[in-house]
């Protein structure tokens, strides 16, 4: 089941097309990509998804139903990109407060801040300020207070920046766990390794348009370029095949591109009837990171203002 | 549990926890007092005491010059201007003023010498005292002292009303009421309007404002920090008011049992508090508190807005808040006015335009209903108070909206006017 559909949002403000004509669907228990360049349009979308501002035009459907801000958006949690804390606030009651904000008794919040406490071994912090902490640490209670109320949507703007490698693998083993109990997450960044590793389906944004729409699997196959890197025992000499070229050698490994209408197989003919001893042999995909720089890279960098007639 | 709810607690609670609130209800009023009696002290006593020799050769004034705290004359009729001089150098004495025998009050002027220079007001008060004694000198050569007397004397004269509710006199009462009234509604406008406009400045430039507005609508955030300061304002009051009730009861009881060396302060307490009595309180203290939220009100959700325009440069909030503070300046003037005279066109004027009447209305009232004045008036300027804080704030809700989550961005006055006034 679907727990988000976008179907042609559209927000313009008086000089951009912020979001213009995008729709996707999110897969209930999913972790699910937003990546773009910087100025993209990815916090107009998030905003509007939130509940923050309105559409100019299109919906936004939860649950199957046409999205109700006002209730809603206690079943979401949000962790924005620029975030914050009350810095004179004491942490224990902070978290509790915002949980109440999103709608819990202070009894119901109260229990599940000390549970999340528990778990990210923050138990000694409660009395203490927001300022009396590390940026890192100030990250951790930003994920718990984005969580605390168990929401069934989760949208989390750059949620590693700022945490060390082990702080960063906590969260995400418990973005893993959350999405396993049926959680869905919004995860939107620049960072592609994390994207690869993390996320089932992903959309590119740019420039106000989505650009890219699928599964991570898919993208890197539509992307494809028909390399592959083939391992050989001994140096090989000339190759000349109708079915490949030759793209680069590197001591004992080839990297050859297949010609349309060849397949893989030709390539382990040629070798073998060669009679080289073949080492290993593997596609060569590209990385998302490629991919997002060779569709990103064609416009330019900073988005120009522009006269905007709707 | 309603969110706006939720947010008042907070707003409230964490500022009446921390110890500056506590501090700031018990110093602020101390600090207040302080200068009041100070500058009461000084206007009274500001004088050093100053004494003349006087070596009258020529006995003009027969060794009568009137004494008092400040100014005293002695007569030192045997000794000569060196003598005198001697000794206001030995500092016995401020100056001297040495008349020879052969004085002719037509043409010599009197001088009186000294070290130092003797104050403005001082050396007016001693011209003042020579020259009333040396006309009573000149006017008793010609008339007898008993005509001299009755030419002098005073008609009886008194001032009373049509309706014939001769009062005692309350003037100073209601003076000191109205004007101090008005002047803490003044001052807590600009305290609790800018904690607002800070507050709101925090949750921005801390970046909370966009977790919290993905949980609540930005206008029930910025109601509720309005209403949450709002209230600890009033506590604030409260406290001030219940001080005032018991530092009333100590003095009053303290007046039976205190031996006659204490009596002095504490009769001029109770008369203080008995000419109090004389105004109408309760009409006064609602009034006031009816002014004071609804002013309160009208100008936080501005500030709000202000608070909202600014990014991290607290300079451009001095200049934003110029606009908002300019009107409540006024309001101060023109309360100064209407404590003097209740019924003028600017008085009236004030007291029911919305943005003056908090400050204006309460020293109006001071002089009572109907004297100061008319119930017709005070209910226009309620209504229009309520109409003008609706008003306010709703238009401070929409600036709030767009400004609260607008960065890296310079936001004038004439961005925020498009934002207040455009659809949606």
């Amino acid at each position: 089941m679907n727990i988000l559909e976008v179907r042609n949002l559209r927000k313009y403000y008086a000089t951009q097309k912020a979001v213009d004509d995008i729709s996707f669907t999110l897969n209930a228990g999913s972790i699910f990509g937003l990546l773009g360049p910087n100025g993209a349009g990815k916090t107009t979308l998030i905003r509007m998804i939130t509940g923050i501002f309105y559409p100019d035009e299109g919906e936004i459907l939860f649950n199957g139903r046409k999205f109700n801000p006002q209730t809603d958006i206690l079943q979401t949690g949000y962790m924005p990109e620029e975030r914050g804390l009350y810095k004179k606030m004491k942490i224990g009651e902070q978290a509790i407060y915002l949980a109440q904000l999103k709608g819990m008794s202070k009894a119901d919040a109260t229990a599940k801040v000390k549970e999340w406490f528990i778990r990210f071994e923050m138990q000694t912090w409660w009395n203490k300020k927001v300022e009396d902490l590390s940026k890192g640490m100030q990250q951790k209670l930003q994920f718990v207070t984005t969580v605390l109320h168990e929401p069934k949507l989760i949208i989390l703007d750059e949620p590693f920046s700022g945490l060390d490698p082990v702080n960063a693998n906590l969260i995400k083993d418990e973005i893993y766990r959350l999405a396993k109990n049926g959680a869905s997450i919004i995860f939107s960044t620049h960072r592609m390794e994390q994207v690869e590793e993390i996320c089932d389906h992903i959309i590119l944004v740019n420039k106000g348009q989505k650009i890219l729409d699928g599964t991570v699997k898919q993208v890197k196959q539509q992307f494809k370029e028909h390399l592959f890197r083939i391992s050989l025992e001994e140096k090989a000499a000339a190759v000349s095949s109708p079915a490949f070229d030759v793209i680069s050698t590197q001591e004992n490994d080839l990297i050859v591109k297949i010609h349309e209408g060849n397949k893989p197989n030709d390539v382990l003919q040629y070798f073998l009837q060669q009679q080289h001893s073949i080492v290993a042999f593997q596609e060569i995909l590209p990385s998302l990171n490629e991919i997002f720089i060779r569709l990103v890279e064609n416009t330019p960098l900073a988005r120009q203002f522009e006269k905007i007639t709707a | 549990m309603n969110k706006t709810w939720i947010i008042i607690q907070r707003e409230f609670l964490s500022r009446v926890r921390k110890k500056t609130f506590l501090l700031s209800t018990i110093l602020l009023p101390i600090l207040l007092a302080g200068v009041y009696a100070g500058m009461i002290y000084f206007s009274v006593k500001g004088n050093d005491e100053v004494k003349i020799a006087v070596s009258d050769k020529a006995n003009i004034f027969q060794n009568e010059l009137k004494n008092n705290d400040d100014i005293s004359f002695t007569f030192l009729n045997d000794l000569s201007a060196k003598q005198l001089e001697d000794s206001v150098r030995a500092k016995k004495y401020t100056g001297y003023l040495y008349i020879p025998e052969n004085i002719n009050l037509a043409t010599d002027s009197l001088n009186i010498k000294s070290v130092k220079s003797i104050g403005l007001f001082s050396s007016e008060k001693i011209k003042g005292r020579i020259n009333s004694a040396l006309r009573e000198k000149k006017l008793l050569a010609l008339v007898s002292r008993s005509q001299l007397d009755s030419a002098q004397r005073n008609a009886n004269f008194t001032i009373s009303r049509l309706d014939g509710n001769n009062k005692p006199d309350k003037a100073i009462t209601v003076y000191a009421v109205g004007f101090g009234s008005g002047m803490i509604i003044y001052i807590v406008l600009l305290i609790y309007g800018t904690m607002v406009m800070r507050g709101v400045m925090e949750e921005k430039t801390n970046r909370i404002a966009e977790v919290i507005v993905s949980s609540v609508k930005p206008f029930q955030l910025m109601m509720g920090k309005i209403i949450g300061i709002g209230a600890v304002g009033l506590l604030q009051f409260l406290i001030w008011i219940v001080l005032t009730l018991v530092l009333k009861g100590v003095i009053f009881s303290g007046m039976d049992s205190s031996p006659m060396g204490q009596q002095i302060p504490a009769e001029g307490a109770a008369a203080f508090f008995s000419a109090l009595s004389s105004v109408n309180i309760p009409l006064i203290l609602g009034c006031f508190i009816f002014y004071f939220l609804g002013g309160y009100l009208l100008y936080s959700s501005l500030f709000a807005a202000v608070g909202t325009a600014v990014d991290e440069d607290p300079q451009a909030a001095q200049g934003l808040m110029l606009p908002i503070t300019m009107p409540i300046i006024f309001a101060i003037m023109i309360m100064i006015k209407a404590v003097n005279d209740p019924n003028s066109s600017l008085a009236v004027f004030g007291s029911i335009f919305p943005l003056t009447s908090p400050v204006v209305m309460i020293a109006r009232i001071a002089h009572g209903v109907p004297e100061g004045v008319s119930v017709a008036e005070i209910l226009i300027s309620m209504a229009l108070l309520i109409v003008g804080f609706l008003g306010t704030t709703w238009v401070a809700g929409k600036i709030y909206r767009t400004g609260i989550l607008m960065y890296g961005k310079k936001i004038t006055w004439k961005e925020m006017w498009k934002w207040a006034f455009r659809k949606n």
